[in-house]
């Protein structure tokens, strides 16, 4: 078991302020060498004199001239000054685990003490920022319902954060003491995964700069999931061709190149041509750096099954992995661009309790599209992940048939025909599925969508119809589920259908509550 | 405690809706196109609840009708801008008379398992909110309301959509509800 989890107060990496400030410490350096490139240049190749007149009129000559003494001991007081500060706030940042909850306390001034219940765990973030990455840091977000509800321990060493997740997941599913010491036997991954935990710190201490040199370099070049962890007939990857392609062919993408296309028309036959290409140039950049991300985010990306739940592993060079528990996915999604119909490729989103305020919302964005791209045998493994219960043989051909289109014998409920009106590409194809386990909904000819929510998810439901839906005899119904991408609504269907749903839904839903253990998925 | 056994008008057959869809007026063919999930009983809010709905549409018809007549009032635009007034003031208008039956139209009904609630003439909504999803329960009262003994009873969910509120409930009745769904709640507490 790893020390970290035994009960006490326990502080955080002693590099924490460093990391944190890493880029800005970085930067200020970047500014001092390149303000001080002269007198570097001259300390170097001392053959090498600046102009008589610009050394003796440099500030920095005037100071190091008259006032050498003053301004060492004022940048040694300041250094000592941010030192202490940092080392302050670094004792003060504690954290405990116990059996129960999570707990951290920080702040000098303002002190904040965070407690957090590991059985109302959401998912668990371990992230390598790549300069943490270089020092061998990870972080470990433990995320709960609600925004900014985060417990996030930054940084730990990478052996522990991983033994850490390990064992908070173990406690949080609920699996008492004596049965996890078989568990951990019978898992070898996880079981060395632990054990290397305990002895790194004190190796990486002992061990000379080569050998840290070589650690550091075998966990750079270390699979992004440990090939013990979860078996690989479970695992989805992805292939750098189809992440280019399908990038290439987004709707992002078109709608950059149409604009790109009138700004150059613009440009050349108009006398305003100088104008926009100032205009141009920023708009080639932002959209650049768009497309760099997200190859770079997507391209060593994973999704696996682990005994505790569904593991989505990002980034190349910045490294980010969740772990989400059973039954901490409220909804998903698998929608399909129009250009991407022909290489039958999808993309599937959730809707996670948890929502993070500090990440910002391409963050938020990347953890709730749990696969970028992928074929139509990726998104049914996806699916058979994240919602294990509902994916089985006999539902396959269902959910196939959602992505397809509409057959006559396909299972699905569909808008009548004097109601194609309000769906007038997509009133064949929709239409919705009710399976004890899970609302599904088909939508969409042209950008073609199917929305599943699992019934021990559903938190309401809700039926409406307005004067126009009225004079057709439709009404559409409203899956309540916690808010993300991903909104299940299915409009333009037959009043006695839709009152069915409604029903059905109401009631699957109170079942679903009753007969749900997700929240101690371990126990029992 | 009704539950859902009344038949109901909800067998039908597509004649019966292509006929709904070609003249709505008919008094038949619109209780089949209409809305009803859950037929039966429903329990309605109390009756002076309309007369604060009213106040409080009044104040806000004045008021908006008000403010879009500043256009034609202080700018010297032409005739045509006191159209905007006109318009405001019909649809409040049109509101206040629809009144009474949009407050008749509010009703709630506790099953076995859940709580439903409906409301809306024009727009109809119907929620089912599980006991087990319930996250808080809230009464909020506004100064009409305290002057005829009234209060509002809310619903929140892990889901921002679900928006149930019950106006116009007497405060006792209200508490009283408050507390019956809490004691519901707790045992048949669920994660999330």
């Amino acid at each position: 078991m790893t020390q970290l989890a035994d009960g006490d107060w326990h502080r955080l990496h002693p590099a924490t302020p460093l990391l944190k400030g890493g880029i800005a410490f970085i930067a200020i350096l970047g500014v001092v060498i390149a303000n001080l490139r002269e007198r570097l240049i001259e300390v170097f190749v001392p053959g090498l004199e600046c102009p008589e007149e610009f050394c003796t009129d440099d500030p920095i000559s005037i100071i190091l001239d008259r006032y050498l003494i003053l301004a060492l001991l004022a940048t040694v007081g300041v250094l000592v000054l941010i030192i202490a500060l940092f080392w302050l706030s670094w004792r003060m940042h504690t954290f405990r685990i116990t059996d129960e909850v999570v707990e951290v306390r920080s702040g000098v001034i303002f002190r904040s003490h965070r407690k957090a219940r590991l059985d109302r765990v959401q998912g668990i973030n371990v992230s390598r920022p790549l300069f943490a990455r270089i020092f061998g840091a990870a972080k470990l977000e433990l995320s709960t319902a609600g925004s900014d509800a985060n417990v996030e321990l930054s940084y730990l060493t990478g052996a522990n954060a991983d033994g850490l997740r390990a064992e908070i997941l173990r406690r949080a599913s609920g699996i008492r003491a004596g049965a996890a010491a078989a568990a951990v036997e019978t898992l070898p991954g996880e079981g060395q995964g632990e054990g290397g935990a305990d002895a790194l710190p004190a190796d990486a201490a002992r061990a000379g700069l080569g050998d840290v040199a070589r650690q550091r370099f075998a966990e750079f070049t270390a699979p992004e999931l440990d090939p013990d962890l979860a078996p690989p007939q479970s695992v989805v990857t992805m292939s750098a061709g189809r992440l280019i392609g399908s990038t290439l062919l987004s709707t992002t993408m078109i709608f950059f190149v149409i604009t790109i296309a009138v700004m150059v028309i613009i440009m050349t036959t108009t006398d305003a041509g100088s104008w926009v290409f100032f205009a141009l140039i920023p708009t080639v950049f932002g959209f650049g750096s768009y497309l760099v991300n997200r190859v770079l985010k997507s391209l060593r990306y994973s999704i696996a099954s682990t005994p505790d739940g569904v593991r989505v592993g990002y980034g190349l060079l910045s490294t980010t992995n969740d772990t989400l528990p059973p039954g901490r996915i409220h909804a998903v999604q698998v929608t399909q661009d129009l250009l991407w119909r022909p290489a039958d490729w999808w993309m599937v989103s959730i809707n996670l309790a948890s929502h993070s305020a500090t990440q910002g919302s391409s963050a938020a964005q990347q953890k709730t599209t749990i696969l970028p791209v992928g074929s139509r045998a990726d998104v049914l493994k996806v699916l058979e992940l994240v919602l294990p219960e509902l994916v089985t043989d006999e539902t396959r051909l269902l959910i196939e048939g959602g992505l397809t289109r509409s057959l006559p014998e396909d299972g699905y409920t569909t808008t009548p025909r004097r109601a194609a009106v309000l769906r007038w590409f997509s009133w064949r194809r929709n239409g919705f599925l009710l399976h004890p386990d899970a609302v599904i909904l088909r939508k969409g000819a042209i950008w073609r969508t199917l929305t599943v929510v699992p019934t021990a998810r559903t938190q309401s439901v809700a039926a409406h119809q307005g004067p126009l839906e009225r004079l057709l005899g439709v009404a559409h119904v409203r899956v309540h589920t916690v808010a993300g991408p991903v909104t299940a609504e299915i409009g333009a269907i037959d009043v006695t259908d839709a009152s069915a749903l409604f029903r059905d839904t109401a009631s699957a839903g109170v079942a679903a509550i009753g007969a749900d253990r997700s929240h101690r998925w371990g126990a029992g | 405690m009704t539950d859902d056994a009344a038949p109901g008008p909800q067998p039908q057959t597509t004649s019966e809706q292509t006929t709904a869809a070609v003249q709505p007026s008919a008094d038949e063919t619109t209780s089949t196109s209409r809305l009803d999930p859950v037929p039966g009983e429903w329990r309605r809010v109390s009756s002076k609840y309309i007369v604060v709905d009213l106040v409080s549409t009044l104040v806000w018809g004045v008021v908006m009708t008000f403010a879009s007549s500043l256009p034609a009032w202080l700018l010297d635009w032409g005739i045509w801008w006191w159209a905007l007034p006109v318009a405001v003031g019909a649809i409040m208008l049109a509101t206040i008379i629809l009144t009474p039956r949009r407050v008749r139209s509010i009703g709630y009904r506790l099953r076995d398992d859940d709580l439903l609630f409906r409301r809306g003439i024009m727009f109809q909504r119907f929620v089912a909110v599980p006991f087990g999803r319930m996250q808080l329960v809230d009464i909020t009262r506004g100064p009409l309301a305290r002057a005829v003994g009234l209060a509002e009873l809310k619903l929140v969910t892990a889901a921002a959509a679900t928006g149930v509120v019950i106006p116009g409930l007497p405060l006792e009745e209200a508490e009283e509800l408050r507390d019956h769904l809490v004691a519901l709640a707790e045992t048949r507490r669920a994660g999330l």
